[in-house]
Parts: C-alpha cells; sequence; structure tokens
C-alpha cells in the first residue's frame, strides 16, 4: 500500500484553523482584545512621537536653518554692552550674508493693556524697535492685522507678537485697538505668528525705530548725528552650507573693537535638538503597551485551552478522518496565531488612526514608522506562536478514542 | 485474497491499578464486501475493539492488519492515512459539525486524504446521493432529523470509498423505524459492494446481518455467518 501523506492546502488549513473564530466570533474578540490594545498602544506612541518629529522637521525645513543671531553680550566685569550702530551695515557687506533683520531692545520701557495696570506689572513683555524686514528674515507670517510699513514706522503704532497679545489678552485687531506702550498710547496694528527662531519677538511689542526715537526716545549719537537705535539683536540669513564660515566672521565684524562682547548663535539648533528629543518616544507608555500585550498573550493562551477542552470530540473526529497529531497541533496554533493576528491588525488599524486623528489636529505630516506596524503584527504572530504551543500540543496528545467513545 | 482486516490475538488493557482487560485475545478477519455485526452486552469491550480495529488505538498485544498491512510497523503518519483512505467511521453520536453544511461536513471525509476541494464536494454530492439526502446538501445539520444525520455521517465515512466502514452503534440514538431505515440503507450499501462492520448490543439488529460476531468479557464467544 502507497502511502501519500494528505496534506492540507493552505486554504484548507485557514479554514480547519478558523473554525473556532467562526463558531464563537465574540469569544474570539473579547480574547483578541487585549492584543488589540496593547499593539495599538505601540503604534500609536511610536506613530506620534515619529509624527512630532517630523512635524518639528518639516517646520525647521520651512524657517530654514541658515540664520545666525547676532546679540549684545556682557564685558569682561559682566556689564550689558550694547552693539554698535553701523554693525548691522558692516555685516551687509559680508560675503554670503544674504539679508538680514534687527531689533533694538528697550529695556526701559514696558507695555500694558491700559495705563490703569500698575508699573510693576508688566508681564515679562518686551519693547523692540524692528526693523521693517523682520518678518521676511524670520519667515514668520501676520495672524492678524498688518505689518508695520513705511508710514506706520513714524506712527505710535505697534505690532505684538504671538504671547504678548496673549498676555495682554488681545485676540483681535480693530481700528481704536491701543496699547499704554513706553508712558503713552500706541494703536495696535497687528498681531504676529510665533516665530519659533526668535522667541524674543513672541514676548515684544515691536515699533518701528524711526517711532522708537520719537516717542520713546531710543536714540544713540553717531558721528555727531542721533539716530534711532542701537540694535540689540540681529538676524542675518546666510548662503546655505557656509553657516560655519559666516558665523566665524560675525562677532569681529559686528564689534571690531570688541568682538568678545558678541553672542552669536545658530537658532535652528535648538529646534533640532528638540526634534531629536521628540523621537525619542515616551517609554513609560510603551511599557504599558508592552504589558497590555502580555495580558493579551494570558487572554488568548487561555481561551485556546478552553477550546481545546471544548473541542475533544471534533479532535477525536479529525483523527478518525485521517489528521495526523502535527496536523491537529498546526490547526490549533495557527487558530492562535490567526487570533492574535487580527488583535494585531485591529490594533495597528486602531493605532494609525488614533496617530492620524492626533497628527491632523497638531498639522504633522502622519508618519507611523514601518517598525510600528510591522513589529506589531510580528509581535502578534509570535505572541500567538507563544500562547498557542502549549493547548496546540495538549490537543495532538489527547487520545482520540476518549472523546469519541460512547458513554 | 488478503483479507481487508485481520486480527490476530489481540489484548487491550488499560490502566495500572487495577489493569482492565477490555480485549483479551480477539482473533478473526473480515473479507472484502462482508458485512458483520459485532454484538455483546455493555462493556463487553465493543468499542475498544472498533478503535483497535480503526488504528485509532494501539492494541497492548497482538497484530492489527488493514488490508495485509502490520499497523504496529506504521508511524503516526502513515496510520493517520489508513485512516484518511482505508476505514471510514460511524458513531452513535454522529459528530458533524454545526456551523457547516451537510456537503461540507461530508466533503471533510475526504479532507485528510489529499483531495482538491472541487474532488471533495463531487464526490460528498455522490455519496449524499448514496444515502438518498440529495435534497439536503445545503442544510445545516441542526435543521436535520436524527436518522437524516446519521446519514450525513454515514455518507462522510463513504465519501473515501473506504476498504471497510466501522460503525460503532449507528442506530443507538434513533428511534425504531428510523433505525431500521438506517440498517435498510447500510444492508443496501453492502450490497453495492461496501464492507461494513457494525457494533451494536441489541442482537435482534444483529441477527439482521449476514455475519454476526459474539462478544462477552472482551473475548469472542461465537462467529457465526448465517447460512444462506
Ligand atoms: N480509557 C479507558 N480506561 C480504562 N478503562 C476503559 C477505557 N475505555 C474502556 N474501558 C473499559 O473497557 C471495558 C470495555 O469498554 P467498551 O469497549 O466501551 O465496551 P462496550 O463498547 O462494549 O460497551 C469497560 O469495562 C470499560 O470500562
Ligand atoms: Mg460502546
Amino acid at each position: 500500500m502507497s502511502v501519500i501523506a494528505g496534506r492540507l492546502s493552505p486554504r484548507d488549513g485557514l479554514r480547519v484553523a478558523s473554525v473556532g473564530l467562526r463558531v464563537r466570533p465574540l469569544r474570539a474578540a473579547l480574547s483578541a482584545l487585549g492584543i488589540a490594545i496593547g499593539t495599538a498602544a505601540i503604534v500609536a506612541i511610536l506613530g506620534l512621537s515619529a509624527s512630532s518629529q517630523a512635524g518639528l522637521l518639516a517646520e525647521i525645513d520651512r524657517l530654514g536653518t541658515n540664520m545666525l543671531t547676532v546679540e549684545a553680550g556682557q564685558s569682561l566685569t559682566g556689564q550689558e554692552t550694547q552693539l554698535p550702530l553701523d554693525a548691522p551695515g558692516r555685516i551687509t557687506l559680508l560675503g554670503d550674508v544674504q539679508v538680514l533683520a534687527h531689533t533694538g531692545l528697550m529695556k526701559n520701557e514696558k507695555v500694558y493693556r491700559n495705563s490703569m495696570i500698575p508699573a510693576a506689572e508688566s508681564g515679562g513683555m518686551q519693547v523692540r524697535a524692528s526693523s521693517l524686514n523682520l518678518l521676511a528674515v524670520l519667515s514668520t507670517g501676520i495672524a492678524r492685522g498688518a505689518w508695520l510699513n513705511a508710514g506706520t514706522v513714524h506712527e505710535p503704532v505697534a505690532v505684538l507678537g504671538a504671547v504678548a497679545a496673549e498676555r495682554l489678552g488681545i485676540d483681535r485687531v480693530y481700528p481704536d485697538q491701543r496699547i499704554w506702550l513706553g508712558g503713552r498710547w500706541f494703536n495696535v496694528a497687528g498681531i504676529l505668528q510665533p516665530s519659533p527662531l526668535a522667541a524674543d519677538i513672541d514676548t515684544s511689542a515691536l515699533v518701528g525705530y524711526p517711532a522708537a526715537q520719537k516717542y520713546l526716545g531710543y536714540v544713540s549719537i553717531a558721528r555727531g548725528e542721533q539716530r534711532a537705535g542701537p540694535p540689540s539683536t540681529i538676524y542675518v540669513r546666510v548662503a546655505t552650507g557656509h553657516e560655519a564660515a559666516v558665523q566665524a566672521l560675525l562677532a569681529p565684524t559686528a564689534n571690531p573693537e570688541a568682538p568678545d562682547q558678541v553672542n552669536v548663535s545658530q537658532p535652528s539648533d535648538v529646534l533640532t535638538a528638540r526634534a531629536a528629543a521628540a523621537g525619542a518616544f515616551d517609554s513609560l507608555f510603551l511599557g504599558l503597551g508592552i504589558v497590555a500585550l502580555i495580558v493579551g498573550a494570558v487572554g488568548v493562551a487561555n481561551i485556546m485551552i478552553i477550546s481545546v477542552l471544548e473541542r475533544r470530540s471534533e479532535n477525536g473526529l479529525r483523527r478518525a478522518l485521517g489528521a495526523t497529531k502535527q496536523q491537529i497541533r498546526t490547526q490549533f496554533l495557527t487558530e492562535s496565531i490567526l487570533l492574535a493576528v487580527l488583535g494585531g491588525i485591529v490594533g495597528v488599524v486602531v493605532g494609525v488612526i488614533a496617530t492620524a486623528i492626533y497628527a491632523g489636529t497638531k498639522h504633522w505630516v502622519i508618519v507611523i514608522p514601518v517598525e510600528a506596524w510591522s513589529g506589531g503584527i510580528a509581535s502578534a504572530i509570535v505572541i500567538g506562536a507563544f500562547a498557542g504551543l502549549m493547548p496546540a500540543i495538549r490537543a495532538s496528545r489527547l487520545p482520540p478514542t476518549v472523546a469519541l467513545r460512547t458513554v | 485474497m488478503t483479507a481487508v482486516l485481520e486480527l490476530d490475538a489481540v489484548t487491550k488493557v488499560y490502566g495500572e491499578q487495577p489493569p482492565v482487560a477490555a480485549l483479551r485475545g480477539v482473533s478473526f478477519s473480515v473479507q472484502r464486501g462482508e458485512l458483520v455485526a459485532v454484538v455483546g452486552p455493555s462493556g463487553s469491550g465493543k468499542s475498544t475493539l472498533l478503535h483497535v480495529m480503526g488504528t485509532l488505538e494501539r492494541p497492548s498485544s497482538g497484530v492489527v492488519r488493514i488490508d495485509g498491512v502490520d499497523a504496529a510497523q506504521l508511524d503516526d503518519r502513515a496510520l493517520s492515512q489508513v485512516r484518511a483512505r482505508q476505514i471510514g467511521f460511524v458513531f452513535q453520536q454522529f459528530f458533524l459539525a454545526e456551523h457547516a453544511t451537510v456537503r461540507e461536513n461530508v466533503a471533510d471525509g475526504l479532507l485528510y486524504a489529499g483531495a482538491p476541494a472541487a474532488e471533495r464536494y463531487e464526490r460528498a454530492d455522490e455519496a449524499l446521493e448514496r444515502v438518498g439526502l440529495s435534497h439536503r446538501t445545503t442544510f445545516k445539520p441542526t435543521k436535520l432529523s436524527g436518522g437524516e444525520r446519521q446519514r450525513v455521517a454515514i455518507a462522510r465515512a463513504l465519501v473515501g470509498r473506504p476498504a471497510i466502514v466501522l460503525a460503532d452503534e449507528p442506530t443507538g440514538n434513533l428511534d425504531m423505524t428510523t433505525g431500521a431505515s438506517i440498517m435498510e440503507l447500510i444492508r443496501e450499501l453492502n450490497v453495492a459492494g461496501a464492507t461494513i462492520m457494525m457494533i451494536t448490543h441489541d442482537g435482534g439488529l444483529a441477527g439482521q446481518l449476514p455475519r454476526q460476531i459474539r462478544i462477552v468479557d472482551g473475548q469472542v464467544v461465537s462467529d457465526a455467518k448465517a447460512t444462506a
């Protein structure tokens, strides 16, 4: 007699292995729930950290990494210094400098919502004179109203940084909107969007240099001539790739007499560091996800043990119909893996949806790392195999005759 | 001519303390085309005998030959193939899958023999025709009467055209009339060529069959062929 081992086709194998799922779908769903929750948590955590990182990188991309900031530093004796009035003009002449803008911080001027507020409560806000091209150099936009123009730079008109507007309780701009700035009323022309490259701007009320000179007395004497200023911060856009070379020249160019009193920085460094930090996912939540996966594995193992006990007569019958022990083992192992993978797939879908919703509200690109979903499915397969192994071996070892015996 | 089934001094002892000898030296052989009743009181070892003949259980000693092959020489894979191809089982409780249709239940009789799905369903329909259930192929077993269910189980045992069908009290769960019609079917199938061994505790039913092996306390006490 020739014995050709009957092997089930993959399709038959799946049909046989999914009997338990098809007959008791609710039980299958509940037993796979733990795995679904665990996978969803892990995928969402990895997806969210990747998406927030991508969001920050996109932001950095938009803002450009080619901006350098020149600021007045401190003298050797710890005193505050000033930049020379003509520092911007000298820096403009440097090769590889594309464009620059500057602001002048008026340390003594305060800004209030109205004239009744006690002087002490200035809320950490600053008053700055600003060059007209500031927004273009910072890649920042106007949230409400308008930016300064050639006319309003001479008028008592201010534009508020995003945080300053919030602290002053101003969220709209209308014609007679006024603030109490430097001991007199200024009209509010507009409110800026946040400036990630220049956080100081966010907390500032900005006025034109001529207005600063005229109404706030912000003047310096240069070669016997009164001029508005000096600038305290210069924002320099540099040809991409030449940041380091220009950075080395900026301090001596800005203040040839005392280059060590000038601070030069690359603000995008901070953002890049923050983006790197965002990529490091929250290990606490990841740990919780893994705990959920383990609980899920126990749930699946539990259901498989019950299933094997309940289906003894089905097993006995399959043995009578010619199933080998190996085939019985494979059947229950496959069922367990199927169960876990279904949980894993649901978990991945839920995790992706959660990521998409959250990333959507933050206007991030939705990034689901390949390792997140493939790892989710792969760990479900491993968990299913692990949870199903013992029950499957038990099922195959059960003597078929016990289940088939009549009373 | 080799026997389809041959038992030689087969014993089966269960347990250790105290050991229960369910079979005590059973020998007989069944030729192709026979219809044999195994009859004996409850607990006499009939089901044990059926399991040993069907290779679901190995004997404690003695030899079981299926189509001349000593079952003791075969491993689990090979024995499983013997069951898949050479032996058909019918049980008192039918053991049908309730979630599957009648056709699927019968076709599963060929599942482990390695037949492709199309062939399984084709032969399932043929087998269902043979047991008179062509009009029930798409039903679920829960919608069938006891007699119909047993016919489905018989069709499943026959679908692979096994060398021998082993039936354990096939009428045990059925009323008199339905049981009689199943007996009728079994005789018809035998006339059409199937080799069938039927276990029963009912001497009356056994008496209707051409050969009766009488078993008491795990031993064959008589093996009588009707003198036609
Ligand atoms: N798995 C088992 N373990 C121990 N004893 C068993 C087992 N199976 C059957 N027996 C015993 O073997 C004897 C024969 O049982 P069985 O073959 O079921 O008889 P029958 O089918 O004729 O009623 C009985 O005494 C029964 O208790
Ligand atoms: Mg019995």
